[in-house]
């Protein structure tokens, strides 16, 4: 008998020496909510505070200039872009800018200042992004490797919470939660940010998309 | 009302005047109370040790002796009594009991009172008369605060004792390190636990730690004792069912109770 | 057919004995008995429990739906242990269909086996690891360095503890035994070129741990990691953190192995939408976790272009079999319980001597690696490492009854103990408590333990085994008399007498109302059942009362309930 078959069977074989208790999953769990623009914003931009994370709400005719500004101030000179970004966001930008490729190795990320991304969804009450890896995300390494990742989230796509930003997903593609810059609570139990991912994450959310 | 009161084994051997006040209470408050006197023990050190089939025959007899539809609620001064007959007589009965075992279980399950929740759910009271003019603190016993969910109903039962200067307990709700047979079993991990509630129990600068189970009280009062602290146990039942006219008599001693 | 099969059903296997890290070296009161003694471990874990414990209950007050998804959690996995063989074979297909590859190990050494081989085939002679219960619990590290393959862990605590060359100590966070100062001792001693200035900030030695991996996580083409969550539906394995080696080993080797228990399958991509809430919430305290890494098969040029999944039996069918304890298997490793527990507050986490401690580990450790594989097995004493306060059981977001799962299990281990000691002395107690005139009688012996007792009452020594009770407390000496002996004499027959007459002269009691046994008479319930009450003459029990009852049932007392 192979593992599996072995597996299986005795998977088969525990559940016939006890019996299954009956069971239907309540779902009474707030699900389907919605918010006012307003109050998900708020609720969205403290969540993100309170994980250290800079916020910057803007519309978007003047998102490019907040992120030339957000860039200058963290003196990066040299930003990852994935390759289906809007370049228009750096228009302001006079620094350099490199378009990714999933040729280019990650040491090579390494080398950047920082990275410039949007985002797929957001959920409001836990402030976390939620990247797929769709053109204008990037793989995952350009948004994980270099140390300063600035990221695009438009009003639209927060939703009020875990149930309502789940439901928006696509399950196949590779998904990665943001919520905050890395950090570890790992010593004494007391967090604190900044670890092997990016140690200072820039939210620029445009509240008029 | 007709009420069946359970001594516990450990009421009745050790700590007699919990039972009695629990008696005294019920009597003043105009019940009826009766005590079958075949009564001995709940089996929960038996189940909790680990023994299922050994406590049989208690769980029959309790069943058998507070069974009788006269008797319309049984009470008992002790959370984890009460959370035996409750939580545990079931499945003793379930495994080596018969039919009629289980429906007999399940009559008295659905009967059985600790003290606190009896007087503020079943008889609706809180202010029960009582005066007891000393510096108290509150200990939720485990069984009381998580298995019977008595939540705050011993303190609004304290809260209306007349004269009492209250003290609220820091981490009142840790356990206090009993655990039956553990204080035995694990003596080491327990003691740390009660060298923090005893602390705990010394920075409130209270007379009386009071709770509503003998069993974490004689934990308590014995590490109180040991270290020749000021501060006294005695049961909720004690302390409820002091009045201006038939007052508690605080002793000096610690185990002044037991000593007499 | 999958549902089909012949014969008897068979009881499946534990974790092989001497296999993995399931079972300490010494049983649970002897080794906690040495851990006790660090003062410092008992600083540190108070410390950090203390801020853990605070933090939990501020995030899950927060929301007003968290009992409601408690159920939906618990359901959910109780569904999915109700359809495991079912829901195995559709992530098996689900990830093969996106271009991973699924292999099944029926216990740890099987695992090892074949993650080494998988490793070996990609050629390197290093991995990077993301912190996983699953390869702690079957000891992957120490096979593959005997085969010649160092692993190196990433995620913070895993990493203080490696190159302290300890021991886990803790689900979440396993150095939680260690102060920030002894974390700086710990770097200085064993990261190459690490400043010898570093100081015990927190953050500069989060920054040290930055430094000293990053190049392992730009070079290493082979990762392993575990897996939170499994699902069924889409064949997506979900890696749940916070500093983002997570993402590092998960995004940059060429070739991901993940090892998931058997029992982390999800049924659905919807249930994450519980989980999601459920599990940071109760493990760090944090409304989210930093980092959460999902990634379904393969994605051509993004992360790992080979991935392997090994399903881990290693013990998890043996606690399926069990009606009660099954529902151990529901753990998400939340570590809430351990945060909560004050057993393992004080003794820690080493003193349960498995990857799983605390009160999950007290009932989980025993199922997956058996009680009795040896003599005075170390795992027949974690049941027992509880008072059953049910803190655990509170604080378990999924509702695991810790309580009532230790108790079965206590009961399992006395049954497979034959006769001992302590089963002889149950069974006295069971028989003289069952008669009453026996306990009657023993009562009066107890009553004789009042000689042993000094003067004040106290008892301070008694013999072994009850010498460690009478170490740090004393014990009350018996009263001179029991609550029935009180109740059978003159004077508790005219205390209640006398209660009962105030009780009458209540305002609000009707007057009209016969009292207790006011008259001194009163009602006996059925058989022999004794008045409380007075007009009793003493003399106790008197079977069939007839012709004395008077009073009837006070139900009117309900009426000022409101």
């Amino acid at each position: 008998m192979t593992a599996r078959e072995t597996v299986l069977g005795r998977v088969r074989d525990a559940l016939a020496l006890a019996p299954r208790p009956e069971v239907t999953v309540p779902r009474e769990y707030r699900t389907g909510r919605t918010l006012p623009d307003g109050e998900r914003l708020a609720l969205f931009v403290d969540r993100l505070t309170d994980y250290r994370a800079q916020v910057h709400t803007c519309t978007a005719d003047r998102a490019a200039e907040v992120i030339a500004d957000v860039l200058r101030e963290r003196g990066a000179r040299k930003v990852g872009v994935p390759a289906g970004l809007d370049r228009g966001l750096l228009a302001g930008y006079d620094g350099e800018v490199r378009e990714d490729d999933s040729n280019i190795p990650a040491p090579r990320l390494d080398e950047l200042d920082g990275v410039v991304t949007g985002s797929a969804v957001s959920c409001a009450e836990t402030g976390t992004i939620f990247l797929d890896g769709s053109a204008d995300q990037g793989r995952r390494a350009l948004s994980l490797v270099p140390d300063l990742h600035v990221c695009v989230v438009d009003l639209s796509s927060v939703a009020a919470g875990v149930p309502e930003a789940v439901a928006r997903l696509v399950p196949e593609r590779p998904t990665t939660l943001i919520s905050g810059p890395s950090a570890t609570s790992d010593i004494e139990l007391e967090r604190v940010e900044g670890v092997h991912g990016p140690r200072t994450l820039d939210v620029v959310i445009r509240t008029d998309v | 009302m007709r009420i069946g009161l359970f001594a516990t084994c450990l009421g009745d051997t050790l700590f007699p005047e919990a039972v009695r006040s629990t008696a005294v209470l019920l009597a003043r408050l105009g019940h009826d109370v009766v005590f079958p006197p075949e009564q001995t023990c709940c089996g929960q050190m038996h189940v909790n040790t680990g023994y299922q089939r050994e406590p049989l025959p208690l769980v029959r007899g309790f069943a058998e002796q507070f069974g009788d539809a006269s008797i319309e609620a049984v009470v008992m001064p002790s959370g984890s009594c009460a959370g035996s007959v409750r939580h545990q007589h079931g499945i003793v009965a379930e495994r080596y009991g018969d039919a009629a075992l289980r429906a007999g279980v399940a009559g008295v399950q659905a009967k059985t009172y600790e003290l606190s929740e009896f007087l503020v759910d079943v008889l609706g009271v809180t202010e029960v008369g009582a005066y007891f003019p000393h510096r108290v603190t509150y200990h939720p016993t485990c069984h009381s605060l998580r298995m019977l969910r008595v939540g705050e109903k011993p303190l609004r039962l304290l809260r209306a004792v007349d004269g009492i200067d209250l003290v609220e307990l820091p981490e009142a709700d840790a356990c206090c390190g009993f655990g039956g047979t553990f204080a035995v079993k694990n003596a080491d991990t327990s003691t740390a636990m009660l060298q923090d509630k005893l602390g705990n129990v010394a920075a409130t600068g209270a007379e009386v730690c009071t709770a509503g189970d003998s069993s974490c009280l004689m934990h308590i009062g014995g590490g109180l004792s040991r270290l020749r602290s000021g501060t006294r146990t005695l049961h909720l039942a004690q302390i409820l069912a002091s009045t201006r006219s038939t007052p508690y008599v605080m002793q000096t001693d610690q185990l002044s109770e037991a000593a007499r | 057919m999958s549902s089909t099969f012949l014969g008897m059903p068979a009881a499946p296997p534990r974790s092989p004995y001497g296999t993995g890290n399931l079972r300490g070296e010494r049983k649970f009161p002897a080794a906690a008995h040495d851990e006790l003694r660090d003062e410092q471990l008992r600083r540190n874990l108070g410390k950090a429990t203390r801020t853990i414990r605070g933090k939990r209950l501020d995030v899950t007050a927060e929301l007003p739906d968290w009992e409601r998804l408690r159920d939906a959690g618990s359901a959910i996995k109780t569904d999915t242990m109700n359809r495991l063989p079912e829901l195995l074979q559709e992530l098996e297909r689900k990830v093969t269909e996106h271009g991973g590859t699924v292999h099944w190990a029926r216990d740890g050494v099987e695992a090892n086996e074949i993650v080494t081989r998988l490793v070996q085939e990609t050629g390197s002679d290093e991995v990077i690891k993301v912190k996983s219960m699953a390869t702690q619990e079957i000891g992957l590290n120490e096979h593959l360095t005997s085969r010649g393959i160092t692993a190196y862990e990433t995620d913070l605590a895993e990493l203080i503890v490696q190159l302290a060359d300890d021991k886990p100590s803790h689900i979440l966070v396993p150095a939680i035994h260690r102060n920030r100062e002894e974390i700086r001792e710990i770097f200085r001693a064993a990261i190459p070129g690490v400043d010898p200035e570093l100081d015990s900030v927190p953050a500069h030695l989060a920054a040290a741990a930055r430094a000293y991996l990053r190049e392992k996580f730009m070079t290493t083409q082979v990762a392993v990691s575990g897996a939170n969550f499994g699902i069924a539906e889409t064949g997506t394995l979900s890696v749940v953190e916070s500093e983002g080696n997570g993402r590092m080993c998960l995004t940059l080797p060429r070739t991901l192995i993940t090892v998931m228990g058997i029992e982390k399958v999800l049924p659905r991509y919807q249930d994450l939408e519980v989980f999601l809430q459920l599990l940071p919430r109760s493990s760090t305290g944090e409304r989210m976790n930093p980092y959460t890494s999902m990634w379904t098969g393969v994605t051509p040029g993004d992360g790992p272009q080979e991935f392997h999944l090994v399903l881990l039996d290693n013990g998890r069918t043996a606690a399926l079999a069990d009606e009660v304890g099954r529902d151990a298997l529901n753990c998400i490793r939340c570590s809430a319980c351990l945060n909560v527990c004050p057993v393992y507050e004080r003794a820690g986490g080493h003193a349960y001597g498995s990857t799983y401690p605390g009160p999950i580990g007290a009932v989980l450790t025993p199922q997956l690696a058996g009680m009795h594989a040896a003599k005075d097995d170390p795992n027949s004493s974690l049941p027992y490492a509880s008072t059953l306060c049910g803190a655990c059981f509170d604080a378990c977001p999924v509702k695991i009854d810790i309580p009532s799962l230790l108790v079965e299990l206590r009961h399992q281990h006395t049954e497979q103990s034959g006769t001992t000691a302590e089963k002889l002395a149950m069974k006295a107690a069971a028989q003289v408590m069952k008669r009453p005139r026996l306990y009657t009688a023993a009562q009066k012996a107890a009553g004789a333990g009042r000689v042993v007792a000094g003067r004040d009452g106290r008892i301070s020594h008694l013999p072994p085994p009850f010498a460690g009770w009478t170490d740090s407390r004393d014990i009350p000496a018996p009263p001179k008399q029991t609550f029935r002996a009180w109740l059978a004499s003159a004077e508790g027959a005219a205390e209640l007498r006398a209660a009962a007459e105030e009780g009458a002269r209540k305002p609000g009691h009707d007057g009209e109302q016969v009292g207790p046994g006011r008259n001194g008479t009163h009602v006996s319930p059925g058989r022999d059942a004794e008045q409380v009450g007075p007009g009793r003459d003493g003399t106790h029990v008197s079977p069939g009362h007839d012709g004395e009852h008077v009073s009837p049932g006070r139900d009117d007392e309900d009426g000022d309930q409101g």
